[in-house]
């Protein structure tokens, strides 16, 4: 249950974070940090088959695509960043608290739940979920890695020259 | 041999790239052949009936999940064709040969993509080779940044679609949560087994998805980035994103849930009727007012694809095979029409209609071919365009949806005004003066142009052949 505990209060930091950072790379670090948190809850409570769904996700999809708009946007002055970390923590303060008080909430909501997610095959052993159940979303996931490279090579290419 | 139509063109990707520095104007080529490959497979595989069994024991190496069928056959044949198409048009607009090379390798990447949302039988499958494609899209649309002339509008275009990508996205994957929450699973199947039941969490997880495919597909509300993205992409990057991206990952991937779960079902159904409705209807009156050619097509683009949604809220039995017709007929001439564009932007150095005026005379190949093309998509006997237009009224006939079958045949005249608009604007009228010079674009960049005008001609007079083979291949 710490365990839990731990991961649950890391994932909101790094959500927090990522919400937070003034720039583009960093916020997207912090959104891969929060997904693969997540992926460990997930696995953590048995749903493999959610946890290899939210991986593949988070390391195929989201940070490639934020990296190459990251490589497209212009870097700010030390100046302008500080700026906007300061209007950023005006306008982003009430969020944790905010997040508290949904968590609180909803421990004495005591809504039925009848949704039972089943299974999959396999004991939901996560290497026959990736290699046997996701196998094409993997090679998916080896092509948009390949489609990122090539993004870096041409968008970094004439900062190179 | 469905596994091979994905690793054959990855295998493609590696080849290029071992391929020595100095030897790379061979990529397009290399390119050009594998997407030939595909136009032989896919053609001969689904339509002509040839056996391909011999190549079954390749599959067992990987035993992807896939399936193909008369529709995934029609996507290959048209990625195929506007893929080479695409690499025509690259080698003479393209003059860095790394960019050249690059594209090679995305155009690669993207069919995979393409070929991988044409086969797959699973949402989260689906949403993946949709992504591989519009990551694919996204670098191609800034290609121009490697040689540092990138507009800053290219970078708004590029900007654009991937935030709205994006935002498709979360749509998407909120939707595949919900799928596992009430039907325990992301298969085309168990979606359909949630929707029949009348599970309301199914139905909004449907909903959503739906709104992510409207997003990629630049169906009306979402179509804002279509004509940034179109205008600001280099030439070839226009003809392969409006012949075949945005199709295949908006469009066809709708076309394919439409087909293989919703299964004409009533709440589904009103949906597509009215989106396809107002994307025809808004798209073609956005047409109507543009000055720059290439935002023409575009919007042009946005009015036809609301006609492919159209026919898949009409009768099933022949809405699927109208959606898929038009989807194949539009890619073919509208990928056309952006070669046409990239011609003439070539030798007139703008795509401002009202800079330009009667180069018929100077261009004749580019301007009958765009005849051909304009007049198809306008729905005109004998081409192509108005066989696949007429099933869809027939479809919405059908299904008593008489109204939006109105909307669709009334459209049409919108279509032929603002093509004729361009035509007008563009070919004929008074020459002026400062074209006098301009003379036929080279032959490179009329091949892709007279051979997808042909394939249109070919499609219209031999329409009798085209469907029989379309009902054969399971479409």
């Amino acid at each position: 249950m710490i365990w839990f505990t731990l991961l649950l209060v890391l994932l909101v930091l790094a959500a927090l974070w990522a919400s937070m950072a003034t720039a583009l790379l960093r916020a997207t670090l912090g959104l891969a940090l929060a997904s693969a948190l997540l992926a460990v809850v997930m696995f953590g409570l048995g749903a493999t088959l959610a946890a290899v769904l939210e991986l593949s996700v988070c390391a195929g999809l989201i940070s490639v695509v934020l990296v190459s708009v990251t490589s497209l946007t212009a870097p700010r002055s030390l100046k302008e960043a500080l700026a906007d970390r300061r209007k950023r923590l005006r306008r982003m303060w009430p969020l944790p608290f905010l997040l508290i008080a949904a968590g609180v909430s909803l421990t004495f909501v005591h809504a039925p739940v009848d949704i039972v997610l089943r299974l999959p095959a396999g004991d939901g052993d996560v290497r026959t979920v990736l290699w046997s159940m996701r196998q094409l979303d993997l090679f998916g996931q080896i092509l948009i890695l390949l489609a990122g490279v090539f993004g870096v090579l041409i968008l970094f290419r004439k900062e190179a020259k | 041999m469905s596994d091979l139509l994905l690793l054959v063109p990855f295998a493609g990707v590696i080849l290029l790239n071992l391929v020595p520095k100095r030897a790379r104007a061979a990529a397009v080529w290399i390119a050009m052949g594998i997407l030939a490959l595909e136009v032989v497979a896919a053609f001969f595989d689904r339509f002509a009936g040839i056996d391909f069994s011999a190549f079954a024991p390749l599959e067992k190496v990987f035993g992807f999940h896939l399936a193909t069928d008369g529709l995934s056959g029609l996507l290959m044949l048209c990625a195929g064709l506007v893929g080479m198409a695409a690499l025509f048009v690259a080698r003479k607009t393209f003059d860095d040969a790394n960019e050249r090379f690059f594209f090679a390798n995305l155009v690669l990447v993207a069919l995979v993509g393409i070929n991988g949302i044409s086969m797959v039988r699973d949402l989260f499958s689906l949403y993946v080779f949709v992504e591989v494609t519009a990551v694919a899209t996204f670098i191609l649309i800034t290609a121009h940044r490697m040689t540092g002339t990138m507009s800053d509008r290219a970078f708004e275009g590029a900007w654009k679609y991937i935030l709205l990508s994006i935002i498709a996205s979360v749509f998407m994957l909120t939707s595949i949560g919900f799928f596992l929450l009430s039907a325990g699973g992301t298969t085309f199947d168990a979606a359909k087994t949630a929707l029949e039941t009348g599970t309301p969490l199914a139905w909004v997880a449907m909903a959503l998805f739906l709104c992510g495919l409207f997003v990629k597909g630049g169906l009306v509300p979402f179509h804002g980035w279509v004509a940034d993205a179109y205008t600001a992409a280099p030439a070839p990057v226009s003809v392969f994103m409006a012949g075949v991206v945005t199709k295949a990952s908006g469009v066809f991937a709708l076309l394919r849930i439409a087909q293989m779960t919703l299964g004409g079902a009533a709440p589904g159904r009103e949906i597509l009727l009215v989106v396809g409705a107002v994307t025809i209807v808004v798209g073609a009156f956005l047409a109507l007012t543009q000055t720059n050619m290439k935002r023409m097509l575009a919007y042009s683009s946005v009015s036809q694809m609301g006609y492919i949604v159209l026919a898949l809220g009409g009768d099933p039995a022949i809405g699927i095979l109208a959606a898929g017709f038009h989807f194949f007929n539009h890619a073919i001439s509208k990928s056309q029409l952006f070669a046409n564009a990239a011609a003439i932007e070539k030798e007139l150095g703008t795509l401002d209609m009202d800079e330009m005026g009667g180069i018929g005379s100077r261009m004749p190949v580019t301007a009958g071919t765009s005849a051909v093309a304009t007049l198809s998509i306008a729905g005109l006997p004998p081409l192509a365009g108005f066989w696949s237009k007429l099933l869809i009224v027939l479809a919405l006939w059908n299904a008593k949806e008489y109204a939006f079958a109105a909307v669709a045949i009334l459209a049409s005249l919108v279509t032929l005004a603002y093509f004729l608009s361009l035509q007008r604007r563009v070919f004929f009228g008074k020459p002026v003066e400062k074209w006098a010079g301009v003379r036929e674009t080279a032959p490179g960049l009329l091949v892709p142009a007279v051979a997808l005008a042909v394939v249109t001609v070919a499609l219209g007079i031999g329409f009798p052949f085209a469907l029989k083979v379309l009902l054969g291949g399971g479409a």
